[in-house]
């Protein structure tokens, strides 16, 4: 009721806008009856007939100008209706994919390539998300029960991501329809994490913790006047808090990881200026544990898409882990080339040390959290068993894939295959 | 996708059919990645859930062999579309057998869970079946887009599944030798480790398939076995750490 009231309002005021834009004519127009009346002695009532059809004339007057206006609305309505879709379409952020009736994809803008991959107009949509929820929002939209649906959906592989996708049907009569994913992962692994974070950190943190409380009480107790002990209670515990605080730090930057599994795309890294400068990094640290870096790169433009300083972790990583474990082998080979052979061309950057090597058991599991070969080596060489989880978070995010060959004795290899495109 | 019939009906037919597959393995896959969240996440309720879900693949099988069968009767189908036909009889039959694999694993969810367990055994686990659950969803995925080209990689990541797998057990086998009272769950989820282990097999009976309904050809035959369970032998005097 009350927006038939304001739309009474409106009406009253658009009529007396109308009155008011032609004023002087009415005036003119009135004032001229008038002076016919006062000549000729017309009769009152013809008077008033003459001013009812001046008011109606000025009203019609002033309603073909407003068809006027219509009529530039409709000029421009038709130049958005010369707007392509597709231009429409790949002006939205979010995946975003048109469909017809038989659930065919009809197109799909930039954004939906990019986080679904292998779209291709012609593909059925019904068989690309075949989740049970997706199933019934394309079933509920297509048999035009309803013009618009909404549905949380959840991918879980290759990475969490967590969509709500709205579908609604395009226009009147077009028998085309729209998706729109909106990504909400974000929100749903901030709160993950928290959780995540706690259950991981806590057992790691308390092995430091209970072993430093252990010192203290014997530095109150028993060592209370022993100078020697004291001296190396103190830096056991010196090395203690050191541990915790790389581990945090590798959690953190687990996290960070995790927080956004996609890259930015559009960056390129030199992949051979990056190795050398991780290889001049860990320089000192090679000294000290008498290892010789040795360098084999392929000749040649050496760029893949990617994020510089992620992968400077990735090598770092993989590096240091060869000089800490691969110690014994006295040498370290890294080695660039160009890997043409898979699928899918691409850029192969081998670190291959000459220590114990890693036994074949443990090989499809070192990638995991806290997952330690050998616990007691991975301490002393201040390991925090997170290395090779950020690694393989960082390839993962660059669509890359880490490969893993050791023979008990004989050392290991690890080959990260960076695609090109 | 295929080349248009005279009759429409059929085409409609042909392409339900591929429909109601997609849909299958749409609950396939989640009927596997919530058994393994109940195991994980010690949760009876989604574990009767995805129980109670099975009766859908059933149901999904039943149907496509129905109308597999009335297709060939009525249409008498030759060439692709008797491939695709015998094709879609094959992978829903594959697809019933990955829900009853999850099913299973479900039912297990109450005997481990009693006494809790370190994470660190459900992590094995968990990083087994997303393993598995790749290969089953790229597998569905070249189903729709028949893009069988690269599909050599359905045998890479058995591999790795069969890897995994090799060494999961022999974790378990030693969490039992530390203490008796392991033996109950660690049993039940050995046989969740397999299941799984089993669902990457069927994965790959779909790729076989898929290659075989878009080439006429049947894959070369060289797949590897991986699977060392069956010589895995723990010193039985020496428990490891």
């Amino acid at each position: 009721m009350a927006e038939m009231g304001a739309e009474h309002e409106g009406a009253a005021q658009t009529v007396a806008i109308r009155l008011w834009n032609s004023r002087r004519l009415l005036a003119a127009g009135i004032g001229a009856v008038l002076a016919v009346y006062w000549f000729a002695g017309m009769s009152g009532y013809v008077v008033l007939l003459a001013c009812a059809v001046l008011l109606a004339a000025a009203m019609l007057q002033t309603d073909v100008a407003r068809q006027s206006a219509e009529g530039g609305a409709a000029i421009e309505a038709s130049g958005l209706q010369r707007l392509s879709g597709e231009y429409l379409a790949a002006a939205v952020a979010d995946p975003l994919i048109i469909f017809d009736r038989t659930a065919m994809i009809v197109h799909a803008n930039a954004a939906a390539f990019a986080a679904f991959g292998g779209i291709a107009p012609g593909l059925s949509l019904s068989l690309k998300f075949r989740a049970p929820e997706m199933q019934a929002l394309l079933d509920s939209i297509l048999s035009g029960n309803v013009a618009s649906d909404v549905v949380d959906y959840t991918e879980k592989l290759p990475v969490e991501r967590a969509y709500r996708v709205s579908a609604s049907s395009v226009g009147h009569g077009t028998d085309l329809y729209v998706l729109v994913f909106k990504d909400q992962s974000e929100a749903r692994r901030i709160d993950r994490m928290r959780a995540d974070f706690i259950a991981n950190a806590s057992h790691e943190l308390r092995t430091p913790l209970a072993s430093i409380s252990g010192f203290i009480e014997t530095l109150r107790g028993p060592a209370r006047n022993d100078p020697a002990a004291r001296e190396q209670f103190l830096q056991i515990m010196q090395n203690q808090t050191g541990r915790m605080a790389r581990l945090i730090d590798d959690l953190l930057s687990l996290s960070r990881l995790e927080m956004k599994p996609y890259l930015k795309p559009g960056n390129e890294v030199d992949l051979r200026q990056t190795v050398d400068s991780v290889i001049d990094s860990l320089g000192p640290l090679a000294r000290e544990n008498g290892v010789a870096i040795e360098r084999d790169f392929a000749e040649g433009p050496l760029d893949v898409p990617g994020d510089r300083d992620e992968l400077f972790q990735v090598f770092e990583n993989l590096l240091e882990n060869a000089c800490k474990y691969g110690q014994s082998g006295g040498r370290v080979v890294v080695s660039i080339a160009p890997g043409d052979a898979g699928p899918e061309p691409g850029i192969d950057v081998t670190i291959r040390d000459f220590g114990p090597g890693i036994a074949e058991e443990h090989i499809p599991r070192i990638t995991e959290r806290f997952y330690r070969v050998d616990v007691e080596n991975s301490r002393t060489q201040k390991g925090t068993g997170l290395g090779l989880s950020i690694v393989k978070h960082i390839l993962t995010r660059h669509n890359a894939r880490l490969s893993i060959k050791s023979e008990v004795g004989k050392g290991a290899a690890f080959s990260v295959h960076l695609p090109r495109h | 996708m295929q080349s248009v019939h005279i009759v429409s009906a059929y085409d409609e037919e042909l392409q339900y059919l591929s429909k109601r597959i997609a849909a299958m393995g749409g609950h396939a896959e989640r009927m596997v990645e919530q058994a393994i969240a109940a195991l994980v996440n010690a949760d009876p309720g989604l574990a009767q859930k995805v129980i109670r879900d099975d009766l859908v693949l059933d149901e999904g099988q039943r149907e496509i062999d129905d109308k597999a069968i009335v297709i060939i009767a009525k249409r008498q189908p030759m060439a692709t579309d008797l491939r695709e036909i015998v094709g879609a009889i094959r992978i829903s039959a594959d697809l019933e057998r990955v829900g009853d694999l999850g099913k299973n694993v479900a039912k297990r969810v109450v005997a481990v869970i009693e006494g809790r367990q370190p994470t660190s055994l459900f992590r094995g686990l968990e990083a087994l079946a997303d393993l598995a659950l790749t290969q089953l969803k790229e597998v569905l995925d070249v189903y729709a887009s028949r893009s069988v080209e690269n599909i050599g990689f359905v045998r890479d990541r058995d591999d790795q599944i069969d890897a995994m797998y090799t060494s999961l057990f022999r974790e378990l086998l030693t969490y039992m030798m530390e203490d008796p009272r392991n033996i109950t769950p660690c049993t039940h989820l050995l046989f969740c480790a397999k299941n799984i282990e089993r669902i990457g097999d069927h994965a790959t009976n779909i790729a076989e398939t898929i290659y075989y309904i878009v080439t006429g050809d049947q894959m070369p035959a060289d797949r590897p076995k991986g699977d060392k369970t069956d010589k895995i032998v723990l010193p039985a005097a020496q428990p490891v750490k």
